[in-house]
């Protein structure tokens, strides 16, 4: 049973938000991580760089495989999060706390407002996996 | 002497250590004749800031008895072909005749320069325009190039001819025409090389029945911008698109033109030709169908072959022949380009002719038929115990699922690496990527009845052992030098080549 | 078989093929021939191809060098040879070790960090490396040295023509034949590379380290391109000098000529851009108990995961043939490679002067080479030439006419370890004589 935070707003995509005030915290779901598999890279932007809502920000490679993770919300990089460069397994075993991958200064912190709540993403991860 | 891996058993064959580790100082393994003219100083023919002052460092010194006993240790822990069967799915893993073998190394074309003049590599051309003869008679398709190095090689270059071809007919109109269609089931490599050519890529959905689903390739024909379709057939679960010929009529009629992945030809050698159902391009692949050995990862030769229509875009220089002479045609002025240095990968060329030869026109089509009948006989075999997702016969390959294993935690991955302790190799795994747990098995035409019974007795006794003991399953292989690797490890902070430690000094044999 | 399967006739397996696609008669191709016919059909053919027969001075990309013995007879180990790529590795550490190996040598000799496996050959590992030039720095200018291998240049014409990758040449020195000053000047900060090849198309050897400082100062990267291997026993490495990616033809490690291929690419590049390589990489790994292997990583840069977005289309490539180079460079060792360098660089300035000695005769380029040089005739170069092959049994070099219009008395000259003093003072006596 994956691990779905109450407090956090998630996309359709597998990523998780957390508002801390005109800012979001952004990483992929304990699902995704699952999905994933061990995670060997994480290929994140560099600071200042700006993103639209739903565009992509960077990759997540297991040894397999390769996703791209996309920010629900538009904003501009304030940091990353650079110990995923030594360790991205991170992703895997603290997918909501220390694997966290970017922080960004929202560009419309009403974005937030068209995401999923916990609730609703438990609702639609149940739905794929049939 | 000293080093950092565990030892494998007590046997010093298995654990032979890299060439790095076996190295001492002052030890040869050559032996080249004194130098015979008087020798200058370094200095006065090159500037000192020019020369190498490491001397080599790091490099092997070793003695030819080092260098035997080397190679041939690890070579013992190999699988191949001459061991026992590839059951791998779109490889093609048939015989490699040693007599090619023996073809490829007569010292005139081994010691031959590829920038000898004309009339001194007659030879060496003949070897091409005939295997260019026999491949555009079986292919259907007059236009070649053996120029490729590999079927990836092969298929940038049969995408630059759309792109040239479409360029040429539409001139600016043909900027808009910069989609490629590529069905959900295809090899990697067909969108990568549809990319090299300035294209995007649009993905066609298969139907139930794993073919081509004709309303999908009709709706996405309609945007009107669409430069092709790549496919391959028998596609990559090995069945025929029968209804190829209106395929590429329904691509023709939007503009486009039509790609034929030529990996499967070993299902239609002598039957069927690509030419005849409508594909205006193809790639082959020497190192499939037509037995040049794969060499643990190569060298392979990608042959193009197309239409007419499309002949004037072909890499130069084309061999062509005038009266009983070969020569070399650089004058091809709307040539997308040479794609490699020289003529290609001609050692395979010439072992791919051999092999023709030997085949002759009739063998060449008993081993379709066999191959065809070969699968179809595992295809019967595995039914029992394996899920099998598509009904249609298939044709040189079959694709199986571990849907009825998994339901005890038993994947493909598990069956794959079970399969080894049986002494086959594993077939083809997660490919392709529209059939979950995908088991994609190809025997070939060089498998005789009795070793496909062995290979069908392995698989159903690894399903019984799924039910009744999975550990020996998922903790596959047993029975091998080392077991399976942690790749997630390698992945994170891959160690790509040796280092000598800082302790590791020459120690005394 | 066919009764099991309730087959009535072989062709009923092509049931699913539509009849009408069917071919309705045999292939139009020869028939059978035995063992005895085959080998006697290409044992005439080869003897048709008088070049392999005679005392050789060709160069310009594929290279005459001793091969030792025990060379072909390990590539001939059905173990190696009929082995598949190394996907399974429990049961391919041989062929991967080896690989690592391999990757190991090229590092050493080249001066760099992480090799790949093979490409296919050089001039496409140097199309290749232009790509990734532009991938790593976002710039689409690339500026080349004109006295890259012109086959070279027309390889990667060829590869970025729909790449958005705008390719410039700089001219090169007449006096000297080297590339050096135009290529450094012609950089600026839209350059995404500056390509060169040292030892170039006609011998001379470049000054890599100013370029690297020339490049880098713009933000740009240094590719070097070498066709003579060889070359590498006794020149400086291109990574010593400050290249970021170096791309060689290995055919002169252990590789019959085989009328230009099969052959084998060398491509080597720094640490920090190993995640943007094309092709395949080895790398070790451990299993449970704690036993070293190797196993083919870092697969997500290629076509069979990331396709469209791979870092090349490559798949198979030249494992063999890198094989082939493997067993030289080990059978060769430090002191092998250094001394049949050394023993090339020797012949050929002995050769040279011989030359230069000749009535007529001149080398154009004062440039410092390593194994090849430039001779001008004092006729026609294409017509010397035929007439030493013919007349003398010697295939004197290559006529830069053939690549170079203009050029017409020039041709390349290549010496290496294989030819003799004997063939070398044949060559100069047949000089004077025609």
């Amino acid at each position: 049973m994956a691990n779905v935070p109450e407090d956090l707003h998630y996309s359709k995509d597998h990523e998780w938000v957390r508002v801390e005030g005109d800012q979001a915290v952004i990483g992929i779901t304990d699902y995704a991580q699952n999905s994933l598999g061990d995670v060997v890279y994480v290929e994140l932007p560099k600071t200042g760089e700006e993103f639209a809502a739903n565009e992509p920000f960077g990759s997540v490679e297991s040894v397999k495989a390769v996703s791209e993770v996309f920010t629900p919300v538009a904003g501009s990089i304030v940091t990353i999060n650079e110990s995923l460069a030594d360790e991205p397994e991170k992703v895997n075993s603290d997918p909501y706390g220390e694997g966290w991958m970017i922080r960004l200064k929202m560009a419309n912190p009403g974005d937030v407002d068209s995401l999923l709540t916990a609730a609703e993403y438990e609702d639609f991860t149940k739905a794929e996996s049939e | 002497m000293t080093s950092g891996i565990t030892k494998v058993t007590t046997h010093i064959s298995p654990n032979e250590q890299l060439i790095f580790e076996r190295s001492q100082a002052g030890r040869i393994g050559y032996r080249l004749p004194a130098l015979d003219v008087e020798a200058s100083s370094v200095d006065d023919l090159i500037p000192k800031e020019f020369l190498r002052d490491d001397d080599l460092e790091g490099m092997p010194e070793v003695s030819e008895v080092d260098v035997v006993r080397h190679f041939i240790r690890m070579s013992t822990w190999n699988y191949s072909i001459d061991i026992g069967m590839y059951p791998l799915g779109s490889c093609t893993m048939k015989y490699n005749s040693r007599l090619n073998e023996r073809v490829a190394r007569i010292g005139g074309f081994a010691n031959l320069h590829p920038l000898a003049t004309e009339e001194d590599i007659q030879g060496a051309l003949q070897v091409i325009y005939e295997l260019q003869e026999c491949l555009a008679e079986i292919t259907g398709l007059p236009g070649i190039s053996l120029q490729p190095a590999a079927g990836a090689h092969g298929e940038m270059t049969g995408i630059m001819i759309i792109r040239a071809f479409l360029d040429a007919r539409d001139g600016a109109a043909g900027s808009a025409r910069r989609t490629m269609l590529i069905p959900d089931s295809a090899h990697g490599t067909n969108p990568a090389s549809a990319h090299l050519s300035g294209f995007s890529v649009k993905t066609i959905r298969s139907t139930p029945e794993g073919l081509t689903d004709l309303d999908h390739l009709r709706e996405l024909c309609a945007h009107g911008d669409v430069a092709g379709l790549m496919l391959t057939n028998p596609n990559t679960l090995g069945l025929f698109e029968r209804n190829i010929k209106q395929i590429c009529d329904i691509v023709h009629e939007a503009g486009g033109l039509v790609y034929m992945d030529g990996a499967n030809m070993n299902a239609l050698v002598g039957v069927a030709r690509p030419g005849d159902m409508g594909v205006d391009v193809i790639h082959l692949n020497l190192h499939k169908t037509f037995s040049t050995p794969h060499g643990g990862g190569g060298p392979g030769c990608g042959p193009c072959c197309c239409t007419k229509e499309l002949e004037a875009f072909l890499p130069v220089p084309r061999i062509v022949k005038n009266d009983d002479t070969y020569r070399l045609d650089h004058n091809q002025p709307k040539s997308i380009g040479r794609v490699k240095a020289f003529f290609g990968n001609y050692g395979m060329m010439l072992r791919a002719l051999a092999y023709t030869l030997t085949h002759g026109n009739d063998g060449l089509r008993e081993a379709t038929e066999a191959a065809v009948l070969n699968a179809r006989y595992i295809a019967e075999g595995l039914t029992s115990d394996y899920d099998k997702p598509f009904n249609s016969p298939p044709m040189h390959e079959v694709v199986f699922t571990d849907k009825r294993q998994s339901r005890k935690g038993v994947h493909t991955l598990d069956i794959a690496k079970r399969l080894i302790d049986y002494g086959f190799h594993p077939m083809t795994i997660y490919f392709p990527l529209i059939v979950q747990g995908a088991m994609l098995i190809e025997p070939t035409e060089s498998v005789g009845r009795q070793e496909l019974d062995q290979f069908i007795e392995a698989m159903r006794s690894i399903a019984r052992e799924a039910v009744e003991n999975p550990e020996l399953v998922l903790n596959a292989p047993h029975d091998t030098r080392i077991g399976r690797l942690d790749e997630a490890a390698a992945a994170r902070k891959p160690v790509l080549r040796w280092k000598p430690t800082p302790q590791a000094e020459a120690t005394p044999a | 078989m066919l009764d099991a399967m309730g087959l009535k006739s072989a062709e009923q397996l092509f049931d699913s093929i539509p009849q009408e696609l069917r071919l309705q008669r045999p292939l139009n191709t020869p028939a059978a021939l035995s063992e005895i016919e085959l080998l006697d059909k290409f044992e005439r053919l080869g003897r048709r191809n008088a070049a392999a027969q005679r005392t050789s001075f060709l160069g310009a990309g594929a290279y005459s060098h001793y091969i030792p013995t025990i060379v072909d007879h390990i590539i001939s180990r059905s173990e190696f040879f009929t082995a598949y790529t190394p996907y399974q590795p429990e049961i391919s550490q041989g062929t991967l070790q080896t690989i690592f190996e391999f990757q190991t040598l090229v590092c050493q000799l080249t001066g760099m960090e992480v090799a790949n496996a093979s490409m296919y050959d050089g001039s496409t590992a140097l199309a290749e490396a232009v790509l990734m030039a532009e991938r790593v720095t976002r710039r689409s200018k690339v500026i080349s040295s004109a006295a890259v291998h012109p086959q070279y240049l027309e390889v990667v014409k060829t590869y970025v023509q729909h790449a958005g990758i705008d390719l410039e040449l700089a001219e090169f020195d007449e006096k000297t034949g080297q590339t050096g000053a135009a290529l450094a000047k012609a950089v600026d900060d839209q350059t995404a590379a500056l390509v060169v090849q040292s030892p170039n198309f006609f011998g001379c050897i470049e000054d890599l380290k100013a370029l690297a400082d020339a490049a880098h100062a713009k933000g740009a990267l240094l590719v070097v391109a070498i066709t003579e291997a060889m070359s590498l026993g006794l020149l400086k490495s291109p990574g010593a000098c400050g290249a970021d990616i170096v791309v060689a033809e290995g055919q002169s490690f252990g590789v019959p000529l085989s009328f230009g291929g099969p052959y084998v690419g060398l491509f080597a590049t720094r640490d920090k851009y190993a995640r943007q390589i094309p092709g395949r990489l080895v790398g070790e790994a451990y299993d449970k108990k704690g036993r070293r292997g190797f196993v083919l990583t870092l697969a997500t840069r290629e076509q069979h995961i990331r396709r469209e977005k791979a870092t090349s289309n490559i798949c198979t490539n030249e494992g063999l043939i890198a094989l082939a180079a493997t067993v030289y460079m080990e059978a060769m060792g430090k002191r092998g490679i250094q001394e049949a360098a050394h023993q090339c660089l020797q012949k050929a300035a002995y050769t040279a002067k011989r030359i230069a000695g000749v009535k007529g005769f001149s080398l154009p380029f004062t440039g410092s080479y390593f194994n090849e040089f430039v001779v001008r005739a004092p006729h026609n170069a294409v017509e010397l030439l035929s007439r030493l092959a013919k007349d003398k049994a010697i295939e004197g070099g290559i006529a830069l006419s053939r690549f170079m219009p203009d050029r017409d008395r020039d041709f390349l000259i290549c010496v290496t370890e294989t030819n003799s003093r004997e063939q070398i003072d044949s060559l100069v006596s047949a000089l004077s004589e025609l």
